[in-house]
Order: C-alpha cells, then structure tokens, then sequence
C-alpha cells in the first residue's frame, strides 16, 4: 500500500480500504457505485462503476420512429423530462425546419422553467438530506407537489410528461393555466424564502459545504461541466443565452454565476437559478400568445438525410441531441450529450484528499440524476 | 397526601417483617430493578412515540396514525415485529463480541440510572459520588459500540464505531465540566443533595450566566454522548448507512435503538436533576402564594416534565439541523466547548469563592 511507511513498527502501520458506495445507499440517490479507496476517513481515490441503469435508450430509438423516440427521451433525466422532449423536437424541427407557433414556444418555456424549479427544489431536499438534515426533504416533496399538480392537470402526467412533441405541444393548456400559475408563483417564492430560513442561513449547512469539493474554473471546462456545477465554478455556459432557442432570446434573464468554485457555490447558483426561473416565468404569464398550440406535422415523420445536433439548458446542465438520419422515418443514429455523464467526471478531482462527509457534500451540490448517465 | 418514601418504608418494613435482612436486602433489590426497568421501559415507550410525532409534526405529515389511538399501539407492534425476526449474525463476525455488544450498552445504560432520585424518598442508591458515577458509568457505553463496530467485521460499522468512540471520549470532558460548575457551587456530588441545594431555586437562575452557559453545554455534550442528530455521525445514514450496528437484525438492534432512548433519558434526568432542580417544584423568591400553588403540582410532575422538556429540545436538535463533519465535530468539542468549559468553571469557581450566588 502506498501510505504504508515501512520505517514505522510494524503495530503502527496503517492500510488503505476499500468501501463500495452503492450501488444500494441512500445518498448516490440512485444506482451509482462509487468504489472509493479510504486511509481512515481520507478519501484517496474514487472509481466510479457506471452501467446499472442502462437500458440502451440510444439503440432503441435506432428501431423506433422520431415521435416514439421522445418518449424514451423522458426516461434519461426524469427530473428534466419537458427538457429533454424539448431538445429532441427541436432537433427534429431543425431538420424539417418547421416553424413552431408562437403560443407553442411559450408555453414550452413555461413548461421546461417549471420544470428547472421542479428539479432543484427537489434537489435542495436530497441535499439536505445528504448532509443529514431530513427535515427539508419533506419541505422539498411538498413544494415541488404543488408544480406537479399542474402537469397534472395540463399535461396528464407528473413525471414523464411526454408533453412537447414536434411542431409543438400535445395540446392546449387549460384556459385556467395563466391564473394557476400566478397563484403558484407566489406560493413558490414563499417557499423559496423558507428554504433560506430553514437551511441556507444554518452554520452547519453552511460550514459543510465551504470549502469543500473545489472544482477550479479551468478543471470545469476541461472535464466539460455545464451547468449550474459549471457556472458555479465561473464558467459562462448557459445555452440558454449562448444558443437561445424557442424564444429565449426575447426574455430577460442574468445566467447566475459565482466565482466560489466550492460545493457552497453551487447551493447559491441553484437557488439563484430558481428564482431567476420565476422571473422568466412571470414574463411570459401576462402575454401569453394565442393561437395555434401546435404547427400541422405529417403523421410518420422522416428527416432529410444528413446530421442535426440540437443543444438545450436542462436543470443539470447542457443536453445536446445529435441525430444521424439517412432519410427513412427512423433515425440512423440519436446520440444524447447528457449533462451528468460530463458532470460525475468532477466527482473524482475534486474528492480526493476529502472526508466521507465531504464526498456526499459535493455529490449532492453536483446533482447527479443516475439514469441520465447510463440511458 | 401519600408520599413515596411512605410508600418505600412500608414496603421495607413488610418484608422485613417476612425476611430476614439479608434477603430483604436481595427482595428490595430484585424489586427496585424491576420497577426501573419496567419505568424505563414505558418511558421509552413513549419518547419512540413522541419522536414520531415530533418527526411528523415538523416534517410536514402525521406519524404513525393507523394501530391503536392516534398510533399509540404502533411502538409496541413493532417491538413485538423485532423480537419476532430472526437476530441474524453474519458469518464473518466475531460472534462473542457481536452478541456481547448490545448487552453491555444496555447494562451500563441502566446501571447510570441508579443514582438518580425519582421523587422525594424515591432514590435507589443514594451514593455520596452520584453525579460522578453517572458520568464515569455513561462513558463505559462507547465501549460496547466499539465492541459492535469492531466485531461486525464490515467497514461502515468500523468507520461509526470508530466515529462514535472519538466523539462520546471528547464530549464526555464538556459534559463533565459543566456538570462540575453546579458541584462546585453546591458543594457536593450527591445527587440529593444537588436536588436539596435548589430548594430555595434551581441551579440555572441561581447560579447566573456561567451556569446557563453550563446548561447549553450540557445539552450539547450529551446530545452529542448520545449519538443523537447534529452529532449523529456514528450512525449517519448518508454516509454509513448505519453505522455501527449495520449488520444487527432484531433484537440486536432493537437494543441498540432502546439504549439510544434511555441514554437520552439519562441525560435527561441528570440536566433536570442538576440544572432545573430534580423534581422540586418550580419557586420564586418572596411570592408566596405562588410558591404555595406551584407546591401542589406533585413531585413525580414536576420532574417528568423537566425530562420531556429536555428530550423535546434534543428531538427538535435531531429534526432541524444537518450534521457536522467529523472534524468539525471534534474542532467544535476541543477548540471551543472544552476550553470555554474549563474557563466556565474557574469564574464558577471564584463565584463560589466570593459567595456571589443565591
């Protein structure tokens, strides 16, 4: 072993162990295994085993066609699922170059904010929990309950909404959407003020997550972070405002950035991210298009031949969907650019050399959703 | 009105009529142990009860709301589930040890319960060292969670026992120290003299700041000795998922979770006992007819409610805050809460020297 110092006796000689986190254990939040070599309480090395979730999304879709394949898409990052249909339909809007109505585009933006909200309250619940407070988890589920309910009532689903197709939506949102939402939105920024009380403002929480799982600016952007985990680190990656797409372009919003790189750092970015979210909702609430919901698509869809990448902001960080068609109605070769596959890179550099403690610290601010890097 | 001590003198009194002394001696003790065992028992009762519904209250849901009345029952189904399943020792353990460990931190749990006075004249063993023996005894604990730790052969348990035998050595001194504040004001480690000594008020208003300041270490401390949230690091079921007593199954670990509530009885008791005045009723000096009202209330009252006071604050701990790391754990015990103690003590000290308490 390599910490082994011969020159002491042989009594007082320490070795390195071996503890395989996962894939059953209550924080990797998922079927993640992290085979981390521990001196004691020190971290000295972290391999992580990916593969027990995969379900070869990519290689279905390769036998089914475009509008089926987008259902699938709502099982990698199931916290981002309006994300991700929607990075898929504008791939597939790309190739056709369909034109999306206008009330479409909002309501789409309306729908991957809600989502963004969704995830990170969730998040701020397992967060918590990773750090051994249980009590926000509750507080968590219940907030992100109340979203819920209007997917519910919009869409028909909770989780897999399967809502944004191409051309569009699936259909109307309820005429009672717009005022749904206002009385939400407030209730959000309640919620948003007792986390603060609760969590943010608490020494402890506060101390176990400075300083710890330093991810520096430049490992950031050689490891391809995105994402909050990215923009915490200082690096500006929004695609939102990078590669504006369903008329992001036309609303306001600041990408939430900070330059403290710590795990702290990152807590910040996402609460910021959730308020920021609201915001670009209320943007759109008061002027709502009308119109079409849904531009005229042919019933079996066939891209041209040729390749078509299509990138978008989910709650995690950059999803990009890169489509090889070869003319018939089903893709040649999707592949998916999924935020936490580049982002469980950073688990390992910015571990080492920590405690036990500090590894769920930092797992829990990086968000990894397990099944988005396995598909 | 009956008092217990008439209660206990006729009862000594009947048998020795029946016995001869010594095995009087032997009948009341026999009886003394049941009657704790069956008090505590019931007391852990309800604090698992109590945590469920202060867990629910604050977590936004009921608790347990289905067996029996409000989930009264609910406790005593599941005790009845653990000592039903099997107590499942893995191969690899080192068998002796494993199924030793859970005994002996149950023992030394009960065996702290000793000194502690009840009620007026409802005292099992009223030892000149009481106070000292419970904090010597209440650290023989650790030993027994190094013991699981260490025999269950897995390495969460090695790392929580490993934790646990750092933190209950290092919050042992704090928890002494500040215990050590009121013996010095009060001149003696019996705990019925401790409780006598705060007739006239309890140690917390008596004593001024250095003994409040002693009372908020305690409470830490203990937390802290019992393993409990924010401290809960020996169990962290983030990190080790169990902790120490990850491969005990039934009643092994059924004893482990009925020694983490006695142990936080104990604490209890000894913080009312030293700090809030035992079981003594609750005075101000100069009103009278106040004084005379708060004297009907009944001893058994008085200090009961000091213990589920105390227990709440430790529960209300376990539900809001996050826990600490380790070595904030042992930066917070060594760097501040000791030295601070031992500071506490000396202007104790020379509060005491000056006469300048109540």
């Amino acid at each position: 072993m390599e910490n082994q110092d011969i020159s002491l006796p042989l009594e007082e000689q320490t070795e390195e162990f071996v503890v395989n986190i996962g894939p059953q254990h209550p924080s990797t939040h998922g079927v993640l295994r992290l085979e981390a070599t521990l001196d004691g309480e020190t971290i000295k090395d972290i391999l992580p085993h990916l593969g027990y979730i995969h379900r070869g999304i990519e290689k279905m879709t390769e036998s089914l066609g475009y509008k089926q394949s987008i259902y699938l898409t709502s099982r990698m990052d199931y916290l981002s699922a309006h994300i991700n249909n929607q990075a898929c339909s504008l791939a597939v809007e790309k190739a056709l170059q369909v034109e999306v109505p206008e009330r479409a585009k909002a309501i789409r933006i309306i729908m991957a904010e809600l989502q963004r909200l969704t995830s990170h309250e969730l998040w701020w619940g397992s967060c918590a929990m990773d750090i051994g407070a249980v009590t926000p988890f509750f507080l968590g589920f219940r907030d992100r309950e109340r979203i819920l309910e209007i997917f519910e009532a919009n869409t028909g689903n909770r989780l897999t909404m399967n809502y944004i197709t191409p051309g569009g939506v699936m259909q109307d949102v309820l005429p009672s959407f717009v005022s749904d939402l206002k009385t939400l939105l407030v209730k959000v920024k309640g919620y948003l003020a007792e986390y603060d009380t609760l969590i943010t403002g608490n020494i402890i929480f506060q101390r176990r997550l400075q300083g710890v799982g330093v991810l520096p600016k430049e490992m950031a952007i050689s490891l391809g972070c995105t994402g909050p985990t990215a923009r915490a680190s200082g690096v500006s990656c929004d695609v939102r405002k990078y590669h504006p797409y369903d008329g992001y372009e036309k609303l306001e919003f600041k990408e939430i950035l900070n330059d403290g790189c710590d795990s702290w750092a990152r807590y910040l970015v996402r609460m910021e991210e959730m308020r920021e979210s609201i915001y670009i909702i209320e943007q759109l609430l008061d002027n709502l298009p009308e119109g079409e919901y849904r531009a005229k698509m042919k019933g079996v869809i066939k891209l041209p031949a040729g390749e078509y990448y299509q990138r978008v902001e989910t709650a995690r960080g950059e999803l990009g969907v890169y489509i090889v068609s070869d003319g018939t109605n089903k893709p040649y070769r999707m592949k998916f650019r999924t935020p936490c596959y580049s982002n469980l890179a950073a688990v390992k550099p910015i571990n080492v050399g920590a405690k036990i403690g500090d590894l769920m610290a930092s797992m829990a601010t990086i968000d990894l959703v397990i099944p988005d890097i396995d598909r | 009105m009956i008092q217990f001590s008439d209660i206990t003198s006729w009862i000594h009194e009947t048998l020795s009529g029946l016995l001869s002394p010594g095995l009087t001696f032997l009948a009341e003790l026999v009886l003394a142990g049941v009657a704790v065992l069956a008090m505590v028992l019931v007391f852990v009762v309800i604090f698992v009860y109590m945590e469920r519904k202060v867990a629910g209250f604050m977590q936004l849901r009921y608790g347990p709301n289905r067996v029996g009345i409000w989930g009264s029952l609910q406790v005593i189904a599941d005790v009845f589930k653990l000592l039903l399943k099997e107590s499942f020792a893995p191969d690899s353990v080192d068998k002796l040890l494993f199924n030793l460990a859970p005994y002996l931190v149950l023992a030394v749990s009960f065996m702290a319960l000793a000194p502690i006075s009840w009620a007026p004249g409802l005292q099992m063993w009223d030892t000149n060292i009481g106070v000292l023996f419970i904090s010597a005894v209440s650290s023989i604990g650790v030993i027994g969670i190094l013991m699981a730790g260490w025999s269950s052969n897995n390495k969460y348990s090695l790392i929580g026992a490993m934790r646990s035998g750092a933190q209950i050595v290092s919050y042992e001194l704090s928890a002494g120290l500040s215990i050590l504040a009121v013996v010095a004001m009060c001149g003696s480690l019996s705990v019925h003299d401790i409780i006598q000594s705060q007739a006239d008020g309890w140690w917390i208003f008596k004593g001024h700041l250095p003994i409040i300041f002693s009372f908020v270490v305690y409470v830490i401390a203990s937390t802290a000795e019992c393993n409990r949230a924010p401290f809960d690091l020996a169990e962290a079921e983030s990190e080790l998922t169990a902790g120490y007593h990850t491969e005990y199954s039934g009643m092994g670990f059924g004893i482990f979770y009925l020694t983490e509530y006695i142990n936080m009885l104990v604490v209890a008791m000894v913080a009312s006992t030293v700090f809030l005045g035992g079981w003594l009723p609750f005075h101000i000096y100069g009103f009278e007819a106040f004084n005379h009202v708060m004297n009907f209330i009944p001893s058994w009252i008085w200090f009961f409610g000091k213990i589920f006071f105390i227990i709440f604050l430790i529960m209300w701990f376990r539900w809001t805050f996050p826990r600490l790391r380790i070595d904030q754990l042992l930066k917070l015990e060594w760097k501040y809460l000791l030295p601070l103690s031992i500071v506490n003590l000396v202007i104790v000290a020379f509060i005491t020297i000056m006469g300048w308490h109540f």
